[in-house]
């Protein structure tokens, strides 16, 4: 009886419904042979440990729930992104870098074949021509053809809500872009040249759906085969869904025949939802499991350094925590009372206290001119009382004022303590803040689409690393998370010039360094700190980050 | 027999009316609820426009009025629609999480019965013994423990320290296959099915989560039972029948016990209600898929749907609680009864 013999029993099925494996329990236990349950294994059962569940079984806790196996449908929550990584496959991905401290993440700088095994830019660099690779096949076995493509580009761009926003975002927009040459070539017709395109083929979005499969399951009511593929993806991915069950678990089974890269080195992985993060540390520390996925700053911080586990922390790129006064309040329509409120923020107790200093401080620049065009860097702001005092005085405002401080209750556990600090700091230059809590149903629609909250924390983060990117979301006007209502005529011109501009583009770099500057000189938005993404694992090898923050598990594999 | 049968139907259908009710209210009560499931749904970076378009996918942009007739006739035919939250039916996801809530709580109930009652008897024969101080200081530990704090604790001493306890993973760990689903019962369809190891490996997982609940729904049950016990027994017909020379045992069991059982029973019934959705916490340190924990999911995102299926099972829940209850009074005091009424 070996521990390996074990390993490829464990999962529960889920029966008559309506899952793509349709496998008899009976069978499948016949199947897997008689070390599956022999009675030997019994009284290991008791306490077994993922490291004896052998190579071949990854178990990861994860603390929300999937809620469905298809990213193009209204109310698909983030954690289901995962699918769309593991199980579908996209033109393209991105390339991988080794950070600093010796962990993985992800290259935004690097595009690589997926789906495509080469493209070229024609038409005056007006069109994208793909070429799909030859042996390219579903999980199914037919073969991926640029009908699907077209079919599932068209599915993105139509569906609407957040897919359609988002490649929107890459100058995808209507169906009439998207063009079969032949089964194996794709073109993509561009309505604007822009270096976002590229880029925005390899977020999760533009998955290749197996077209023949959902077309059989289409409706004239349901044109997009949304309610089949919420239940069975159909795709071309490295994994398998071989069992869902939402609020449990998910099961991720290896596709052996995984034609857009090399096959995964593991054959299994469960993603098993515990909501407790208590609970997720006690197994990790245990080693029951092998990968916690987002842990809290808190555990991150008490268990790096820990001999047997790995945590890995990584800055998330392209977004700030930050505080925003709302210009549509009277006070903070004055730039000096927004900067004053910036030096009086305790930065350094913040980012310990509410973040455990997991994550880049964002304060404390030293000149109030950037000297490069990384996103996001240091505000040059730091704690200073007696400049806030006086900047309050100089803008009429020494005897203070009260203002509400908005948190949102669904992200207490760093709102929370970052405010009661931001709080008492405000009362020192006079400034009476009350703390205000809005439910986490509340908080998206009063934050960010009436933005009617005088002060407010925020957390914006852009999937697309390019400065102007997030300029484009939080400092123009009317846009969906410029909470703050900041209009400012020169960032209104210069970000939709910088946005689909080339990086490499002379004319780009002196335009971002002009906008950074005009955002530390106004401060809508007061940077606290770049928030950071904690995974512990045990050994375990190649875990990535990815600017998606959910488990890529094609590269992982048990050391 | 008949007669007892006429009772039900009789009871039956005064329960309907309290359910139209609740199917009103709740439908009110969450559109009452502060947010917007449009926002909330559109996700992450949703501009005006494709919020509303998910406004109307999800028929929010209809008037009220016409909001409910929808909703009512879809209740009618046994749909209760389909929880953003989850991405499933809602009735599907009450048809798997009912059954996780309900084995869990009816063994923590089972099992404090069985600590509760005795102890309780036992105390009210035998006021400012040894035993009573003991029923007093394990109430007082029950009521002021809150269960979250008892189910880490348990969790930290009998998984973490001492690693006999399975890993807090929910019903079944993943090594095991779930038993064909028959009652939704774990421990009942794994019986069925024959499969004894999963049994076991199902109820490993209940020990920790059932215990934790009934340290919880022990004070109330076995404070109930004292206080009905030395009421019994200072009556006066406990006096006579002592004075008849009646043995102490019949004295006991036949003439107090049975007496003092009726508000123990109404006590069980309302501990029974009680904790089905008041167990969330230990829902969320054990990961029990359980009904709690969806409700109070469902609340926090407004996913109307979810919530207002979750009211209605447990409207009906308790309506068929009520009458098992009510019957259960005339089993044990024949002379309740409801045809008079």
């Amino acid at each position: 009886m070996s521990s390996m013999g074990r390993a490829f029993s464990p999962f529960p099925f889920k029966k008559g419904t309506d899952m793509t494996n349709e496998t008899s329990r009976r069978g499948f236990l016949k199947g897997a042979g008689a070390t599956v349950l022999g009675a030997a294994a019994l009284p290991f059962l008791k306490v077994l440990p993922a490291s004896a569940a052998g190579k071949d079984v990854i178990v990861t806790v994860i603390g929300q729930t999937i809620n469905s196996l298809d990213l193009h449908r209204t109310g698909t929550n983030r954690p289901s992104y995962q699918v769309a990584v593991n199980a579908y496959d996209r033109l393209v991905s991105f390339g991988t870098k080794t950070m600093p401290d010796g962990s993985l993440s992800y290259d935004y700088s690097v595009i690589e074949p997926e789906v495509a095994e080469s493209w070229e830019f024609t038409d005056n660099d007006m069109a994208i021509v793909f070429k799909l690779r030859p042996e390219g096949k579903f999980q199914d076995g037919s073969p991926i053809t640029a009908q699907d493509v077209k079919w599932s580009f068209d599915r993105a761009v139509s569906v609407g809500g957040f897919p359609t926003v988002q490649m929107k975002a890459g100058s995808l927009e209507n169906p009439e872009q998207f063009e079969v040459v032949d089964d194996l070539t794709f073109k993509i017709n561009l309505l604007r040249k822009s270096k976002l395109t590229l880029p925005d083929l390899a977020v999760p979005v533009p998955m290749i759906i197996n077209s023949k499969v959902a077309l059989e399951h289409a409706t004239e009511a349901d044109p997009w085969a949304m309610e089949y593929l919420h239940k069975t993806p159909a795709g071309s991915g490295a994994f398998k869904v071989a069992a869902w069950k939402p609020g449990e678990q998910l099961v991720y089974e290896r596709n052996d025949n995984w034609t857009s890269g090399p096959v995964p080195a593991v054959k299994r992985v469960v993603i098993r939802e515990v909501p407790s993060p208590a609970t997720r540390r006690a197994l990790l520390e245990r080693g029951d499991i092998d990968m916690s996925f987002d842990m809290p700053n808190k555990d991150a911080k008490e268990l790096s350094g820990a001999e047997d586990m790995t945590i890995v922390t990584t800055p998330v790129e392209n977004a700030i925590y930050c505080l925003c006064p709302n210009l549509a309040f009277e006070p903070f329509k004055d730039k000096r009372v927004r900067q004053a409120i910036a030096f009086a923020v305790p930065y350094e107790e913040v980012f310990q206290t509410a973040a455990y200093g997991r994550g880049s401080p964002m304060w404390g620049g030293t000149s109030a001119t950037p000297e490069d065009i990384a996103w996001p860097q240091k505000f040059p702001y730091s704690t200073d009382l007696d400049k806030a005092k006086a900047l309050l005085v100089e803008a009429g405002y020494g005897d203070g004022f009260e203002v509400p401080l908005s948190i949102d209750l669904s992200q207490s556990d760093w709102m929370e303590p970052a405010a009661l600090l931001i709080q008492e700091n405000l009362a020192k230059i006079g400034i009476t803040a009350t703390i205000e809590k809005i439910p986490g149903a509340n908080w998206r629609t009063a934050s960010l689409v009436e933005k009617r909250l005088p002060l407010a924390l925020e957390t914006f983060g852009g999937w697309l690393n390019y400065p102007c990117y997030y300029f484009f979301w939080a400092y123009q006007e009317g846009h969906l998370f410029n909470s703050s209502n900041y209009r400012n005529e020169e960032i209104e011109t210069l970000t939709p010039e910088a946005l689909h501009m080339s990086v490499e583009d002379p004319d780009y770099a002196p335009k971002i360094k002009r906008m950074i500057e005009i955002a530390w000189d106004e401060v809508p938005r007061i940077a606290l700190w770049q928030p950071a993404l904690n995974v512990g694992t045990r050994d375990l090898s190649g875990y990535e980050y990815w600017f998606h923050r959910q488990p890529d598990v094609r590269s992982l594999s048990k050391a | 027999m008949a007669g007892r049968l006429r009772t039900i139907g009789l009871r039956i259908t005064h329960a309907i009316p309290v359910i139209l009710g609740v199917v009103v209210v709740s439908f009110l009560l969450t559109r009452a609820l502060p947010g917007d499931p449009a926002v909330y749904f559109a996700g992450h970076a949703a501009d005006e426009a494709s919020i509303e378009e998910v406004r109307t996918a999800l028929g929010l942009d209809k008037p009220l009025p016409e909001q409910f007739l929808v909703y009512a006739g879809n209740v009618l035919t046994g749909d209760l629609g389909q929880s953003l939250s989850t991405g499933q039916p809602v009735i599907e996801d009450l048809a798997h999480r009912l059954p996780a809530s309900l084995e869990l709580t009816l063994t923590a109930l089972l099992l404090s019965c069985t600590i509760a009652i005795p102890l309780g008897v036992l105390a009210a024969t035998r006021p400012g013994s040894a035993v009573d101080h003991l029923c007093r200081v394990l109430v007082t530990a029950g009521v002021s423990l809150p269960t979250f704090f008892t189910g880490v604790l348990l969790i930290y001493i009998f998984y973490y320290l001492l690693g006999i306890a399975p890993s807090p993973l929910g019903r079944l760990d993943f090594i095991y296959i779930e038993p064909d689903r028959i009652t939704g019962f774990y421990l009942i369809d794994a019986a069925i099915a024959g499969d004894w190891e999963t049994w076991t490996g199902a109820l490993k997982q209940l020990v920790l989560p059932a215990i934790t609940l009934t340290l919880f729904t022990l004070a109330p049950l076995a404070r109930m039972t004292r206080a009905a016990m030395l009421s019994a027994l200072s009556s006066d017909y406990i006096r006579t029948a002592r004075a008849a020379g009646l043995t102490e045992d019949k004295v006991l069991f036949t003439y107090a016990f049975r007496n003092a059982l009726l508000p123990v029973v109404t006590t069980l019934g309302m501990v029974f209600s009680f904790t089905l959705g008041a167990n969330v916490l230990v829902e969320k340190v054990f990961a029990w898929p359980g009904i709690g924990s969806y409700a109070v999911e469902a609340l926090v995102v407004s996913d109307y749907a979810a919530v207002q299926g979750f009211v209605l099972a447990m409207a009906l829940l308790f309506v068929v609680l009520n009458l098992v209850i009510d019957l259960s009074y005339t089993l044990i005091d024949p002379r309740i009864g409801f045809e008079t009424r």
